[in-house]
């Protein structure tokens, strides 16, 4: 793993850049291919530098053409290269589902081993800047139920570069969904990293296991801040491969289980987490699992509609003080 | 094409019969595109096929066995018994799969023409597809890809005249592929697809533009379905004269006919042949028949790599 400790503190976007160079200059497979990822640097600036860098035949501009170069990505992971494909808001894998879908998660199923597919899909997401129904969409759980695709979603700016090393030097196609609005969070880029598939215990507590992924963490930390009750603070990291023995660790141990997702909470991540648990800890448990995640509505543009709309610390710090007081 | 002509016929048969299950399509009537392409290939140039694919797949050089084994679902097919007649493959032959996703496989061989630029691989990559997946996005998406990244990638359309029940010219004001290429820079041949000699030409020409560095090329092969969009379809909607006039264009006896007059032939040479043929399919679906399933462990094998 690199050492890029002396740049701290580090914005969350850099560390995605740092990780992006990392995995181009330890593996000349190693190609990146979006829209405008060239020499623009990127529409939100994260790829800048790299086209210098590593030149016009590993750093690649195409079209708006999402199905053709998304699936070309998928077809140079079969035949030696390893793409990551930048698509640019997660919004557009409406436009490339069947490379993701159909092919890159199917091929080495269908043909027993024979091919794989070790590609990246970058993309990334966030509501909360008034980016329209269109823009905003956490879609986490549509690619987690495609069996055989990885689902990534750091929030951490450590896990925003060790996690894309990570997805690149997997054998096989690894989802890797930032969230903008971390874009410029800033952070200690740490060595030493956990791998990955296991989650981390942001911070420990005693009353209420708060499961988590992405842009929510800290919301859920601000949450573990002022609530009276003792939060004890799960990142997931990753919706696939599910750690869900650690929710279990800690649930034994609280008794109670609040997940939080900024994805619309009808059919979502939270809801397997819930079934899980239920399944697996019901008897340890002293009050129903509950969500904190946004109404399953199209995310309106006007910015107070939308913030009403979307989890937020004082939401989930609530949630968490009403398992308490329910608690058998 | 004698062989691909009897493994067609018997698949036909044994899907009647209930043999084989899923979905079967066959290539009758069309074996030229395939070996007249695929002749004109490397081993180790890639291939990406449609639903319609085990002619290709075996002109590619695929294992006769692994195939028919993998039409039946076997632990001895090709993929396992777990890819079926509409996902064989076989990689280390360039075979990168049959698609059972309409115009799936243009983008697919995109990044294998990608592959083999970046790392000089030297390999070409063909993407063979109907007329019907020229209405699919992918198809002009994965060419202007090609197009402008001078990639070494051939597109084969094997243009039968109907893409599943539904007639070329229905579909499209624009019923020549060749003419919609211009759209792309793209150089477009139209072949007579049912003559294999034409067509291994005109792939040899293709092969040579590519191995070149000049970029994809479109190759339009006019050929003809004998049988449904699949196994049991009664084609109501193909007139009977069409049909008839097709079939009176029989590639396999088109060939025959120009090895007899060529003189590099003898009708006796050519009856061993098919002869032959029928043997080998003979042995490949015994040995289908005698193989085991899957264990039931395979189901959790391989759906995640490494």
């Amino acid at each position: 793993m690199s050492s890029q400790a002396e740049i701290v503190p580090t914005r969350y976007m850099e560390a995605i850049n740092l990780g992006l160079a990392d995995a181009l200059e330890e593996d000349d497979r190693v190609i990146l291919l979006g829209i405008d990822v060239g020499a623009g640097g990127g529409i939100f600036t994260v790829t800048r530098g790299l086209h210098e860098r590593f030149g016009s035949e590993r750093v690649i501009d195409t079209p708006i053409s999402e199905m053709g170069y998304v699936g070309a990505g998928v077809g140079a992971a079969m035949t030696g290269l390893r793409p990551i494909v930048e698509i640019m808001f997660m919004d557009f894998i409406s436009v490339c589902l069947d490379p993701i879908m159909n092919q890159a998660t199917k091929l080495g199923y269908m043909t027993n081993g024979a091919l794989s597919v070790p590609i990246v899909f970058r993309m990334q997401t966030g509501a909360g800047r008034s980016a329209g129904a269109q823009h905003s969409q956490s879609l986490e759980a549509m690619l987690a139920h495609i069996p055989g695709l990885k689902v990534v979603m750091p929030a951490t700016v450590t896990d925003a570069r060790d996690l894309l090393l990570e997805a690149v030097r997997d054998p096989g196609p690894v989802a890797y969904i930032e969230n903008r609005r971390l874009y410029a969070m800033k952070g200690d880029l740490e060595t030493d990293p956990l791998p990955l598939g296991k989650a981390r215990v942001a911070r420990p507590g005693d009353d209420v296991t708060v499961v988590t992924w992405g842009q929510t963490l800290r919301d859920c930390l601000k949450a573990a801040e002022t609530s009276s009750a003792s939060l004890e603070v799960i990142d997931l990291r990753s919706l696939v491969p599910l750690d869900i023995e650690t929710v279990y660790r800690s649930a034994e141990r609280t008794g109670r289980v609040l997940v939080v997702h900024e994805a619309v909470q009808d059919f979502g991540a939270g809801a397997e987490i819930a079934a899980r648990v239920g399944e697996e800890v019901f008897d340890l448990l002293l009050a129903p699992v509950r969500r904190v995640a946004t109404p399953a509505v199209p995310m309106p543009f006007n910015p107070a509609l939308e913030r009403s709309l979307l989890p937020s610390p004082e939401a989930i710090a609530a949630a968490a003080e009403g398992l308490v007081a329910e608690g058998r | 094409m004698a062989l691909i002509r009897a493994f067609e016929t018997r698949v036909s048969e044994l899907y009647r019969d209930g043999e084989i299950p899923g979905f079967v399509h066959t290539s009758l009537g069309q074996e030229a595109v395939a070996a007249g392409v695929c002749g004109a290939l490397r081993e180790d140039d890639y291939m990406a096929t449609t639903h319609r694919g085990h002619g290709h797949v075996l002109a590619k050089g695929a294992d006769v066995d692994g195939m028919m084994a993998e039409l039946f679902g076997r632990a001895t097919g090709l993929c396992g018994g777990k890819g079926g007649s509409m996902h064989v493959a076989d990689p280390a032959r360039g075979i990168l799969g049959a698609n059972a996703i309409v115009g799936a496989g243009m983008p697919l061989i995109t990044g294998a023409g990608l592959s083999s630029k970046l790392l000089g691989q030297g390999r070409v990559a063909v993407a063979f597809f109907g007329e019907g997946a020229v209405n699919q996005g992918t198809f002009h998406e994965a060419l202007n890809l090609c197009a402008i990244w001078d990639l070494p990638v051939i597109f084969a359309c094997e243009n039968n005249g109907y893409a599943e029940f539904s007639a070329n010219a229905d579909m499209t004001r624009v019923a020549s592929v060749a003419g919609r290429t211009a759209a792309y820079g793209v150089h477009a041949e139209t072949v007579d697809g049912n003559d294999v000699a034409a067509v291994h030409e005109a792939t040899d020409r293709a092969v040579e533009r590519c191995r070149s560095g000049e970029g994809p090329v479109v190759l339009e092969l006019m050929t003809y379905r004998w049988h449904g969009h699949y196994e049991g379809d009664a084609q109501p909607y193909k007139p009977e004269a069409e049909a008839q006039e097709w079939r009176d264009r029989d590639p396999l006896i088109l060939a025959e006919r120009a090895l007899v007059e060529s003189g590099a032939a003898t009708a006796d040479e050519l009856a061993a042949v098919r002869a032959a043929a029928e043997a080998r399919i003979d042995a490949a679906t015994e040995a289908a028949r005698q193989a085991p399933d899957p264990a039931p462990e395979e189901a959790f094998a391989h759906v995640f790599a490494g």
